[in-house]
C-alpha cells in the first residue's frame, strides 16, 4: 500500500484507494475503476453480512435488538489486533498461519465476550417488558465502548500491512485491475464462517435447537429443548462471526479505534432488515447491498456528498422498515391480538 | 448453596473474567514513538479485576443463599410507600428548594446587623442549571416514551433542531432570544412531525432503531453542511438571552438590567437570570403535561401506550395522536435546546452525539416511565453523580453504561415502579403496580 495517512474516524479507505488507482479526473467513470470499486464493495459487503448474520440470529430466537453487538464487533476487532502484535513482535510469527491463529484467539476470546454479555445483561431480563433488554443493550453498548476506551485508550490504532501484494486479474488498455490477498482473504474467510454457519445450523443438533426456537420459544421449552443454553450458544456464535468480521475489518481499513462499532453496528442492522430479519442469507444479502451501496455512494457520489454515505445507509434503514418491512427474504409476521 | 459448590462457581467466574481481562486489559496497545504500535502488559489490574469477579460472585451467592432475591424486581421498593405519602409535601419541597436556590447566591442584609451570607455560588448555580436542563428534556421525553410509548432514541434530534434554530435566527437576523424561542419550539415540533411521519407504522423497538437513525442524519448533516452551520467547528457568538430587551452588562448603564433598577452590576445576575428562566421552562413542560394528561389527547396517549389495536378499536385516530406526541416533545427538546444555545454561546454537532439521547432516556427509564416527580430525581441523581465523578472523565461514562445495565436488571421499571392511574370508575385512586402498564408496544 504506497498511502499512509492518519485516518479519521468513519472516514473510508475507499477514498484513498480511489486516489491510488486513479491518476486522471475522469478516472472515476472507467471500466476498470468500476470493477475496482465492485470488489471493494464485496469485501466490504462480506464483512457487514458477518455482523448482519449475528444480529438476525439473536432477534431470530428472543425478538430483541442486541445494540450491543457492533461493540462486540469492535471487541473481536481489539483481540485480533492484540493477538496479532503478541505474535508478531513476541513469536516472529507472521502470514497465514499467524492469521489463522489470530482468528482463532479473536474468536474464542470474543465468543466468551458475548456469552457474558448475554449472561450478564440479557438473561435476567428474559420475559420482562418488552424494551427493557434493549434498554439494558444500549447500556452494554456504552459499557463496552468505554471500557475498550479506558483499558487501551482513545487514539486511534494503526497497524502495518499484514498481507501486500495482489493479483491482476482483468486489463483494460493501460489500467490494471488487481486484487489485493487481503481483499482475497477477507472474502474467503467469510465464506468459509459462512459455510460452518449454514452446516451448524442446518446440519447439527444444536443448528435444530436454535430453529426450533427460532419458530416458537414457549413450545421448543416444552419440548425438552434447553432454551437458555441454546440462546447463550446463539450469542456465542454471532460473537465467534463478528470476532471474524472485526479481524477482516482490522485487515480491511489497516485501522481501528473504540468507535467503529457503533456505526458499523447501524450498518449491519440495516443490512439485517434489508434482508429480512430472522434470515440467514438475507443478512448476508443485505450486507453485500449495503457494502456494494456505500462504496458506489463513496466513488460516485459528487465530491461534496461524499461524507454523506452514512446518511445513505441510515435511510436505506429508513425506508426498507417503511416500505419493505419484511425484507427482502423476510417473512411476513402475522399480528394476533 | 453449600460453600464447595458456591467456591467452584466463583472460581469458574474468575476465570472467565481471566480470559476476558487478560487480552484487553492486560496488554494494552500503545503507539511507540517511532509510530508502530507496541505492547505494554499490565498484569497487577488483570489480577485485581479476576479477584473483584471472584469475590463479587461468592458475595452474590451468598447474598442469594441467604433469601431468594427475584433478579428483576418489579416490586414497589420499600422507598415507595414513604415518598407517596411525603409526595404531597416532596414535590412541592423540591420545588421550592429549586426557586430559593439562587437566592442564597446572594448575601443579604436584613438590617439590624443580621446577615445571612451567601452560601453558593457560580459554580452551584451552573450545576442547577445543568440539572434543570436534564429535567426539562426528561419531561420532555417522557411525553413521547412514558406516555405515548413510543421509544424515541433520537431525541437529541430535536434538541440539536432548537438549539441550531436559535443560534442561526440570532446570529444571522439578529433577533432576540425571546422571538426566536417560540420559533425554535415550531422548527423543532415541525421537524418532529416530519421524522414522525414516516416512522408512524413501525412499534417498539423498531421505531427505536429508526429514530437513532434519524438523529445521526441530523448529526451528520450538522457536520458537513458547512456553509450553513459551521460543521464541526460549531457557531460561536451567540447572542446572550437579556432580561426582556434590558441586557446584562457590567457597565451599569441605564440601558442594562442593573442600570434600570438601580443596582450594582454583578456577574451573576446573568446566571441567576438563566437559572430561573430554565426553571420556568422545564415547570411549563410538567404544567403542560400534567394538564394534557387529564384531557383527551393525554388519555389517548395513554390508551395507545398500554394497547394500540384496542386504542384504534375504540375510534382514537392513532396517527395524529402519536404525531403529536412526538410534536409536542419534540417541541419541548427544541425549546430546552434554544435555551442551550443561549447559555454557552457556542455550539457544534459535538454536543448532539447519540450518548445524550442515552442519557435523556436513561434520566426517563430510571424515573419509571411516566411519573413527574420521578424523571425529576432521577436528573438530580443522575447529573448530579455525573458531576461528582467529573475527575474520572472516561470512567464515568464506563459507570454509566454499567449503571444502565444494573438499573434495568435490578428494576426494570425505575425508581418510581407504581403508577396512579388517571381514570378510575370509583373515584379512589390506587397506585397500580408499574408491570400493569404497558410500554413500548406503540
Amino acid at each position: 500500500m504506497p498511502c499512509r495517512i492518519p485516518f479519521a474516524r468513519g472516514r473510508g479507505w475507499l477514498s484513498v484507494l480511489a486516489g491510488c488507482f486513479t491518476a486522471g479526473g475522469n478516472a472515476r467513470v472507467s471500466a476498470s475503476y468500476a470493477l475496482q470499486q465492485l470488489i471493494n464493495g464485496i469485501s466490504l459487503g462480506m464483512i457487514y453480512g458477518l455482523i448482519a448474520v449475528g444480529y438476525t440470529m439473536v432477534y431470530g430466537i428472543i425478538g430483541m435488538i442486541n445494540f450491543a453487538h457492533g461493540d462486540i464487533f469492535m471487541i473481536g476487532a481489539f483481540v485480533s489486533l492484540i493477538a496479532l502484535l503478541l505474535l508478531g513482535a513476541g513469536m516472529g510469527l507472521e502470514g497465514p498461519a499467524a492469521l489463522l491463529l489470530v482468528l482463532a484467539i479473536s474468536m474464542a476470546i470474543t465468543a466468551l465476550y458475548g456469552w457474558t454479555v448475554e449472561r450478564v445483561a440479557y438473561r435476567p431480563l428474559r420475559g420482562s417488558f418488552r424494551l427493557a433488554p434493549l434498554i439494558s443493550a444500549i447500556g452494554m453498548s456504552i459499557l463496552l465502548q468505554n471500557y475498550v476506551q479506558v483499558s487501551q485508550g482513545a487514539r486511534v490504532k494503526p497497524i502495518e500491512p499484514v498481507l501486500s501484494g495482489g493479483i491482476e486479474i482483468a486489463r483494460f488498455g493501460e489500467e490494471i485491475v488487481s486484487i489485493s490477498w487481503i481483499r482475497i482473504t477477507i472474502v474467503l474467510t467469510t465464506l468459509c464462517a459462512l459455510a460452518g454457519l449454514t452446516w451448524l445450523v442446518t446440519r447439527t443438533p444444536l443448528g435444530r435447537s436454535m430453529r426450533a426456537c427460532a419458530q416458537d420459544l414457549k413450545m421448543a421449552a416444552l419440548l425438552g429443548i434447553d432454551t437458555d443454553r441454546t440462546i447463550s450458544l446463539t450469542f456465542v456464535i454471532g460473537a465467534a462471526l463478528a470476532a471474524v468480521a472485526g479481524s477482516m475489518y482490522l485487515l480491511f481499513y489497516g485501522v481501528i479505534d473504540f468507535f467503529i462499532g457503533f456505526v458499523a453496528g447501524v450498518k449491519a442492522f440495516t443490512a439485517a432488515v434489508l434482508g429480512g430479519i430472522g434470515s440467514l442469507p438475507g443478512a448476508v444479502l443485505g450486507g453485500l447491498l449495503i457494502g456494494l451501496i456505500e462504496t458506489a455512494w463513496q466513488a460516485y457520489a459528487p465530491q461534496h456528498l461524499t461524507p454523506y454515505k452514512d446518511v445513505a445507509a441510515f435511510s436505506i434503514l429508513a425506508l426498507t422498515l417503511i416500505f419493505l418491512p419484511t425484507g427482502l427474504l423476510g417473512r411476513a409476521e402475522v399480528e394476533k391480538v | 448453596m453449600n460453600p464447595a459448590t458456591a467456591l467452584k462457581d466463583a472460581a469458574v467466574t474468575g476465570l472467565v473474567a481471566l480470559a476476558l481481562f487478560t487480552p484487553l486489559v492486560g496488554l494494552r496497545t500503545d503507539v511507540s514513538p517511532t509510530g508502530g504500535l507496541y505492547l505494554r502488559q499490565r498484569w497487577s489490574d488483570v489480577a485485581i479485576l479476576v479477584g473483584l469477579a471472584f469475590a463479587g460472585r461468592l458475595a452474590l451467592l451468598a447474598w442469594r443463599g441467604r433469601r431468594s432475591l427475584p433478579t428483576a424486581s418489579t416490586a414497589p421498593g420499600w422507598w415507595e410507600a414513604p415518598l407517596r405519602r411525603l409526595g404531597a409535601v416532596f414535590a412541592p419541597l423540591l420545588l421550592a428548594f429549586a426557586v430559593l436556590m439562587p437566592l442564597s447566591a446572594f448575601s443579604w442584609n436584613l438590617g439590624g446587623g443580621f446577615v445571612i451570607p451567601a452560601l453558593t455560588g457560580r459554580y452551584e448555580l451552573d450545576l442547577g442549571i445543568l440539572v434543570l436542563t436534564y429535567v426539562m428534556l426528561g419531561w420532555g421525553l417522557n411525553i413521547v416514551v412514558g406516555l405515548a410509548g413510543l421509544l424515541d432514541l433520537g431525541y437529541v434530534a430535536f434538541y440539536a433542531v432548537g438549539a441550531y434554530s436559535y443560534a442561526l435566527l440570532a446570529t444571522t437576523f439578529g433577533w432576540s432570544f425571546w422571538a426566536c424561542l417560540p420559533l425554535a419550539g415550531i422548527l423543532a415540533a415541525f421537524w418532529g412531525i416530519l421524522l414522525g411521519f414516516p416512522v408512524l407504522r413501525l412499534r417498539g423497538d423498531y421505531l427505536a432503531i429508526v429514530t437513532l437513525a434519524f438523529g445521526e442524519i441530523i448529526r451528520i448533516v450538522l457536520v458537513n453542511w458547512v456553509s450553513f452551520t459551521g460543521g464541526p467547528n460549531g457557531i460561536s457568538g451567540i447572542p446572550r438571552p437579556t432580561f426582556f430587551g434590558l441586557p446584562f452588562s457590567m457597565s451599569g448603564e441605564p440601558g442594562t438590567f442593573a442600570g434600570f433598577f438601580g443596582i450594582e452590576p454583578d456577574p451573576s445576575h446573568r446566571i441567576v437570570f438563566l437559572y430561573y428562566l430554565i426553571l420556568g421552562l422545564a415547570l411549563l413542560t410538567n404544567w403542560v403535561t400534567v394538564r394534557l394528561r387529564r384531557q383527551p389527547l393525554g388519555r389517548a396517549w395513554e390508551a395507545l401506550r398500554e394497547d394500540e389495536i384496542a386504542c384504534r378499536a375504540l375510534g382514537i385516530n392513532i396517527t395524529t395522536t402519536k404525531l403529536t406526541a412526538f410534536a409536542i416533545g419534540a417541541m419541548f427538546g427544541g425549546f430546552a435546546g434554544a435555551f442551550f444555545a443561549t447559555r454557552q454561546a457556542f455550539i457544534s454537532p459535538e454536543s448532539f452525539t447519540f450518548i445524550e439521547s442515552a442519557i435523556v432516556l436513561a434520566i426517563v427509564v430510571l424515573g419509571g416511565m411516566g411519573s413527574q416527580i420521578g424523571v425529576a430525581v432521577a436528573a438530580l441523581v443522575m447529573i448530579g453523580g455525573f458531576e461528582l465523578f467529573r475527575d474520572l472523565q472516561e470512567w464515568r461514562m464506563l459507570v454509566f453504561g454499567a449503571a444502565m445495565v444494573a438499573i434495568m436488571v435490578l428494576r426494570p421499571r425505575g425508581l418510581v415502579a407504581s403508577r396512579t392511574p388517571t381514570v378510575t370508575l370509583s373515584g379512589r385512586k390506587r397506585a397500580i403496580s408499574g408491570e400493569l402498564v404497558g410500554q413500548g408496544h406503540g
